[in-house]
């Protein structure tokens, strides 16, 4: 049985936050669920997917966010509760969906959960998801801890009911990448059958209809600010006059920084875990105990703009600080010692941090930044793209996942990147604004997310560029999730129909298409020359699968090679390719045959043949 | 009860999130407050991870400069680029097997001297450790023990709130069967290079 599963009231677990949250969902009754995966919110949804299998909930891997988020609407409307999970960028996907489903509502309970990423761990933007509640009116949950994430859940998908409208569920990676002992509680069993009413002057959003949904929105919005006054969500600890508003994981922050500091007698805290709306009342009585408020809030100054908002109707002036070149930035994470000192510095209470040691005379210490994997096929198309386009002046757009590693030397691909499925339409205008050989890169799961309507416009507006998929045959970079391209199958999991990009992209109108094996480097860079000298625009599907994968699947990979004494030292294996197999021992090339999975690329590059494979007994 | 702040560093496949899960299964068995966060989202393609663990009344998951009461390092190199989170009382801890960067093992950047990076290390922080984990782990009789052998070493320091039995117990809870030999007589292994050290 899946360790979540276990219906065990008040066993204690020690969980990532992710686990916890989805833990709480199975024991609020979660009937549904949809996602595309992306850190730090992937774990939440992997745990779905392998819960499917042994009970009554329904998942799936949807396309992309916005896809997800219409599939689990509807499910809401048939009355089962519902949740879509996405990091915070998956938002802008699901954006446009989001801001209608808000006018129409749900019946059954519905989370849309997005987690956040301050500092960028893992992402390409820090952005704050707590204004999509501002844009969508919907109502925000934002829990400080994974017991706390864990217990919201049931609490978020009442609201959701009460309200008859989805609940922005807001985690950042600190909470989603923290572990905790967990206590369980009882597991209500889910309603899985869902039944839709028709009713087409509520729920088809023509003007006429929406004008009186945007009516609705607002009551629904007036009566949430009514109930996040009284949630248990927000609540206060401590006296004094010293203020401090905080949500999230600040609130661990705070709370230490005031236990430390030794002002608990003189602070009070307001934690804030319904955000939106920001419960007015509540806030206005907490200022007017109040001499003075510091606001602790990671991100933008999203609760700050409404305290002060709300000072200023209530008649109070006392100082109100957050986001300031003093105190705190809106940039990055949160740290327990940056929160103490900005608490001590605000309130002026006598405070000596703790000094790491001085590193000035530390020797410069070789970086160690992330790599594509030993056998990468990625390493071996970028460089067949590389030798097929030597001498060429090109501009090489790239995309989301893996392959974006891409960019750094000595593989040097990867120009430019925005988002999940830009390559396509950066290709397209950079082509026209530069009249220069344009070269796409995409993976195969972030062409089926956003990238096909892209190679759409690319072809209808008679672009001329050549887009190379890598067809890694996985999700890779959020770890290894299925998506429609994957052969299901083969992987033991029935119900599913494999979609191929091969016709995908033949079916779209694509003249020139060709497949290719990318350990064969041969081959490779031919069909990559012949693609980029086509006049408009040409595919080159790259599928090869993931070592990594296979690795964790204990499919064997190939047997390991080494550099023989044939070697000149030439060193084009390390200079072009820069497979981390390779180290230097003697000022001799080695290959490390604990790393090496045999791809065989290096040896069809050496110019003495010197790479050759391993025998059974060596 | 007193808290108390570790950091784990290591590279991507050290096994060092195992390590992690083991201390906090120890700490939850004795009902000691726990928790940890980590960074592990490039663990798998060659990047540095990074635990925190913090035990006892707090509530925060994370670590600031200076504020590491224990340092773990499961790589010289790592252990010594993490001294900004140790302070003058820190104690560390760390393996003297390294794990060169691509970058310096392919000749751009230099992977300094193990005595230098151990003498540095020692001239920052309190008091430092250094043992080779590889070569015990190696003894015990699977080199992959290293996370074991450091968590011996590192509870023989008597610094967290956790005892000996309450964490092989958790080994012998989190290790699948087939290591868990290897995994316990690791895990003695280190405390014993900790109680009866060479020097």
């Amino acid at each position: 049985m899946h360790k979540l599963l276990v219906d065990q009231p008040g066993k204690k677990k020690f969980l990532l936050g992710n686990e916890a949250i989805s833990r709480g969902a199975i024991e609020a009754g979660l009937a549904f669920a949809s996602t595309y995966p992306g850190t730090p919110s992937s774990e939440i949804s992997l745990n779905f997917f392998q819960i499917a299998r042994e009970s009554e909930l329904y998942f799936e891997y949807s396309t992309n966010e916005k896809v997800a988020l219409e599939v689990a609407a509807a499910a809401a409307n048939s009355g089962l509760r519902s949740m879509c999970i996405m990091k915070h960028v998956g938002m802008n996907v699901a954006a446009d969906a989001l801001m209608t489903l808000a006018y129409v509502g749900v019946h059954g309970g519905m989370i849309i959960l997005t987690a956040d990423d301050p500092y960028m761990f893992s992402s390409q933007n820090e952005q704050d998801s707590r204004y999509y509640g501002k844009l969508s009116g919907l109502p925000i949950l934002e829990p400080s801890s994974a017991q706390e994430a864990k217990d919201m859940l049931e609490y978020a998908f009442e609201l959701s009911e009460a309200l008859q409208e989805p609940v922005i569920f807001r985690t950042t990676t600190r909470l989603n990448h923290s572990t905790a002992p967990i206590v369980f509680g009882s597991i209500k069993p889910p309603q899985t059958s869902g039944a839709f009413c028709k009713d087409p002057f509520n729920y088809v959003t023509v003007p006429a209809v929406s004008r009186n949904l945007h009516v609705k929105l607002v009551k629904h919005i007036e009566e949430a600010e009514r109930m996040a006054c009284e949630s248990t969500c927000n609540f206060t600890v401590g006296e004094g006059g010293w203020g401090i508003i905080c949500n999230g994981v600040s609130y661990n922050y705070a709370t230490d920084a005031v236990r430390d500091l030794d002002v608990r007698d003189k602070t009070k805290i307001l934690r804030i875990g319904f955000s939106h709306p920001m419960p007015g009342r509540l806030i206005k009585s907490f200022l007017s105990e109040c001499e003075k408020v510091l606001i602790v809030e990671e991100g933008e100054p999203y609760m700050e703009e409404a305290v002060k908002a709300l000072a200023q109707e209530a008649g109070l002036t006392l100082p109100i600080r957050g986001k300031d070149p003093g105190l705190f930035s809106r940039l990055f994470e949160f740290d327990p010692g940056m929160v103490r000192k900005c608490i001590a510095s605000y309130f002026e209470i006598p405070y000596e941090a703790e000094q790491p040691p001085d590193a000035s005379d530390i020797l410069e210490l070789p970086q160690r930044p992330p790599n594509l994997c030993a056998g990468c096929s990625h390493r071996a198309t970028f460089y067949a793209v590389n030798k097929a386009a030597e001498g060429m002046e090109t501009i090489r757009p790239t995309d989301i996942g893996c392959y974006t590693l891409g960019f750094m030397p000595p593989l040097s691909n990867g120009d430019f990147l925005i988002c999940m499925g830009s390559s396509i339409g950066t290709s397209c205008g950079f082509s026209k604004a530069t009249g220069k050989k344009v070269i796409g890169f995409i993976g195969d799961s972030t062409f089926f997310h956003s990238g096909i309507p892209g190679l759409i416009n690319a072809v209808f507006n008679r672009h001329d560029l050549t887009l190379v998929i890598l067809d890694n045959q996985t999700t890779a970079m959020t770890g290894h999730q299925p998506h429609p391209g994957v052969d299901m199958e083969a992987l033991d999991y029935s119900g599913y129909q494999q979609v191929s990009i091969e016709s995908v992209v033949r079916g779209i109108g694509v003249e020139h298409v060709s497949v290719i094996k990318p350990y064969n480097v041969k081959k490779s860079i031919a069909a990559v020359k012949e693609a980029i000298s086509h006049d408009g625009v040409s595919v080159i599907i790259a599928r090869q699968n993931c070592t990594l994968f296979d690795k964790s699947l204990k499919k064997s990979v190939g047997r390991p090679f080494y550099v023989s004494d044939r070697c000149q030292n030439h060193r084009l294996c390390i200079n072009e390719l820069g497979c981390p197999a390779f180290y230097i021992e003697n000022d001799r090339v080695q290959i490390d045959s604990t790393l090496c999975t045999g791809c065989g690329v290096c040896a069809q590059i050496c110019p003495e043949h010197a790479i050759l494979p391993l025998k059974k007994n060596q | 009860m007193d808290t108390k702040r570790l950091i784990i560093v290591a590279v991507g496949g050290q096994g060092n999130l195992l390590a992690s899960k083991v201390l906090g299964e120890a700490a939850c068995r004795l009902d000691v407050p726990v928790r940890m966060s980590e960074i592990h989202g490039m663990a798998q393609r060659g990047g540095v991870v990074e635990s925190a663990m913090v035990f006892g009344e707090a509530e925060s998951t994370i670590i600031s400069d200076g504020e590491a009461d224990l340092l773990l390092g499961f790589e010289p190199l790592e252990a010594l680029r993490a001294v900004k989170k140790c302070n003058p009382r820190t104690v560390g801890i760390t393996n003297i097997s390294p794990l060169p960067p691509f970058t310096a093992s392919i000749g751009k950047g230099r992977y300094p001297e193990i005595d230098t990076i151990v003498q540095q290390l020692k001239s920052k922080i309190g008091r430092l450790i250094p043992l080779d984990a590889k070569a015990q782990a190696k003894a015990a009789g699977n080199e992959l023990s290293v996370n074991m052998v450091l968590l011996g070493a590192l509870i023989e320091t008597h610094i967290l709130p956790v005892t000996p039995k309450s964490v092989s117990d958790a080994i012998k809870e989190t290790t699948k069967a087939a290591f868990l030999e290897t995994n316990l007589k690791a895990f003695e292994a280190g405390r014993a290079a900790v109680k009866n050290p060479l020097t």
